[in-house]
């Protein structure tokens, strides 16, 4: 017996030193993004490992930002002051994303709760291909997806990337599995009061699946922003790119200059590891929700 | 008299209630109806015609199963299919086992360091594929890269080892890239399972003198079989679309060691080549792959449901 538990202290201990290693690599490229971005070129280039910058430098921001200009934003006809391009990607990117979160969580709440809650003629179908749809490989549909925005006149426009963000029915079904949890008597009772349905759902519906508009929210914002494959097929042409898009073509061009392209990894990844940290607690319980209910 | 009543009466509620349902679905089921439903079609109907990229219509000629017959003679598609195989066939089991060791060690610790771990876990996911991959082919640099220096500096070996250069290196290198954006998932979803196992069931087996380990496999892991269940379909389905990584770090290359169904898709679809712009072809593809892709998820849930 106290082999027994000297050897499960020796494993815990010995898990523990494992589980920090694990940690330390899995944090290693986020922080040879951050320290390469502040590397100079002689660090960079240095064939000997540089753990860090010996000089922290922002020539290579500088590079990034001046290396390309385009004007800060375009919408309906106006362009904005020029500006370097990669803040014009930023806010693409920023914009893309909000809007695919905020139609996804309009959408998928309506919806979850409908499914979750009314019983329809044809609801049962519904849901099974919604199930189906989900087991299918989304990239799969990107080629086709390109024809069909291109009939609609939407290919190469942002719209291109979030109108499929919005549609992908995992949203529907997160939101259904947290709507299911909405007592029936209290929707009985605010349609005897005489409620109408959008009074209903807005009054009693919305507040109560709060949690999993949340990890909707956070979970749709870091895929849209990350989508990397969907804007490559949507966005061919320069004023359209995301932050995504602008690190890789300028992999593309200056595979060489190190430096530039981790200025410009770090200024792709900060923000939305920010968001992510700060809203993590929603994520974690989005993921698990939709996982574990169905 | 009163029971005529009442069946009008809940026609109407039903009616009610078809009105309502259907107005909430709406605005989701143009979404998911017209850029999910729809291009899925397309993506079936395209695969059986000669539909060219440049051409202004949706739909070229009908050429029934030629494109599937091509696929079956296309060395550089079967090569893909190979590669993709073997990164699923690699990645899937070393991702759920490296999850659930990771979770089964975490998922006891107190909320913070708990969270800590989840969350440096997760961050590659976060950080987008872009950002990592570039990243990480600074890191496997034949000259400049952190990992030859390090391996130079302590002399294990002599001259820098080229690995995406290399056909027998560059595959292992990109599926270790995939393994480290894959696990942030599971081990989330394996924590909340563990954290939800049946404790009296764990207790009374402790009691009946069962070991750590009976109580592992005999209780928790029989508990967390629909999360296992759901964190191998997801795996298959992201390692069979790795693409990213391979567009960004290799291109398909040296010598077509690294090309993947996805990649191939892209690179018939935009390259130029000889299939330029072949959209059918590419579709072809596509249904192919989803076809393995549903069967792999269809034999998981069969080999599950049967333990």
């Amino acid at each position: 017996m106290k082999s027994n538990t000297a050897r499960s202290r020796a494993y815990k201990i010995f898990s523990i030193i494992v589980l920090i290693i694990l940690a330390i690599l899995f944090l290693f490229p986020l922080y040879w993004i951050i320290t390469g971005a502040f590397k100079p070129a002689q660090d960079i280039y240095n064939p000997e490992p540089v753990w860090l910058p010996t000089e922290w430098v922002t020539k290579n921001f500088d590079n990034l930002f001046n290396k390309r200009s385009a004007p800060l934003y375009s919408i309906f006809g106006l362009s904005g002051p020029t500006a370097p391009a990669a803040f014009r990607w930023l806010i693409n990117t920023v914009f893309m994303s909000v809007t695919a979160m905020i139609l996804t969580c309009a959408t998928a709440a309506m919806a979850g709760y409908a499914l979750a809650k009314k019983r329809f003629m044809g609801r049962a179908i519904l849901f099974s291909l919604i199930v189906c749809a989900m087991a299918l490989p989304k990239q799969v549909i990107l080629i086709p997806l390109l024809k069909e925005m291109s009939a609609l006149k939407l290919y190469d426009s942002l719209w291109a990337v979030i109108f499929p963000t919005v549609g992908w029915p995992f949203g529907v079904f997160l939101m259904k599995q947290f709507s299911e949890s909405i007592p029936g008597e209290i929707l009985e009772a605010t349609r005897i009061d005489g409620a109408s349905e959008a009074k209903t759902f807005i009054t009693v519906v919305l507040p109560m699946v709060k949690p999993g508009i949340g990890a909707l929210a956070i979970f749709t914002f870091i895929n849209a922003w990350n989508d990397y494959f969907m804007q490559l097929v949507m966005l061919p042409s320069g004023e359209n790119y995301t932050m995504p898009l602008g690190i890789a073509s300028l992999q593309a061009e200056t595979s060489i200059d190190m430096g530039l392209l981790m200025a410009g990894a770090a200024l792709a990844s900060v923000p939305i590891i920010i968001v992510f940290l700060i809203f993590q607690k929603y994520f974690t319980q989005g993921i698990t929700m939709g996982a574990v209910k169905g | 008299m009163a029971k005529q009543a009442q069946s009008k009466m809940s026609r109407v509620l039903q009616r009610r209630e078809n009105v309502a349902g259907y107005l909430f679905m709406l605005p989701s089921l143009i979404f998911f109806l017209g850029f999910v439903i729809i291009p899925m079609f397309i993506c079936i109907i395209t695969s059986l015609t000669n539909t060219n990229m440049h051409d202004p219509g949706m739909f070229g000629s009908f050429i029934g199963l030629k494109n599937f017959s091509d696929l079956a003679k296309d060395q550089v598609f079967l090569k893909g299919l190979a590669n993709t195989f073997i990164i699923v066939i690699v990645s899937v089991p070393t991702v759920c086992a490296f999850s659930l060791w990771v979770s089964s060690a975490i998922y006891k610790l107190k909320g913070p360091v708990l969270s800590a771990f989840r969350c440096i876990f997760y961050l590659p996911v976060v950080t987008g594929s872009v950002a990592v991959t570039v990243v990480w082919k600074w890191m496997y640099d034949n000259y400049n890269g952190i990992l030859n220096s390090v391996l130079k500096s302590t002399g294990i070996v002599e001259k820098g080892i080229n690995w995406l250069g290399d056909p027998k290196t560059a595959l292992w290198c990109i599926i270790l890239i995939l393994f480290t954006t894959s696990v942030g998932q599971p081990i989330v979803l394996y924590v909340s399972a563990l954290g939800n196992v049946d404790q009296t069931l764990v207790e009374a087996a402790q009691v009946d003198g069962a070991t750590d380990l009976q109580v592992f496999w005999k209780i928790k892991w029989a508990q967390m079989m629909p999360t296992t269940l759901y964190i191998l379909v997801i795996t298959t389905i992201n390692s069979f679309q790795c693409f990213a990584l391979i567009q960004l770090l290799t291109q398909g290359g040296p010598n077509h060691a690294t090309d993947t169904v996805m990649y191939y898709i892209y690179y018939t679809a935009f390259k130029l080549t000889e299939q330029s712009g072949h959209f059918g072809y590419a579709n072809a593809m596509g249904v192919v792959l989803a076809i393995f892709i549903g069967a792999l998820s269809a034999l998981q849930f069969k080999l599950a449901k049967e333990k």
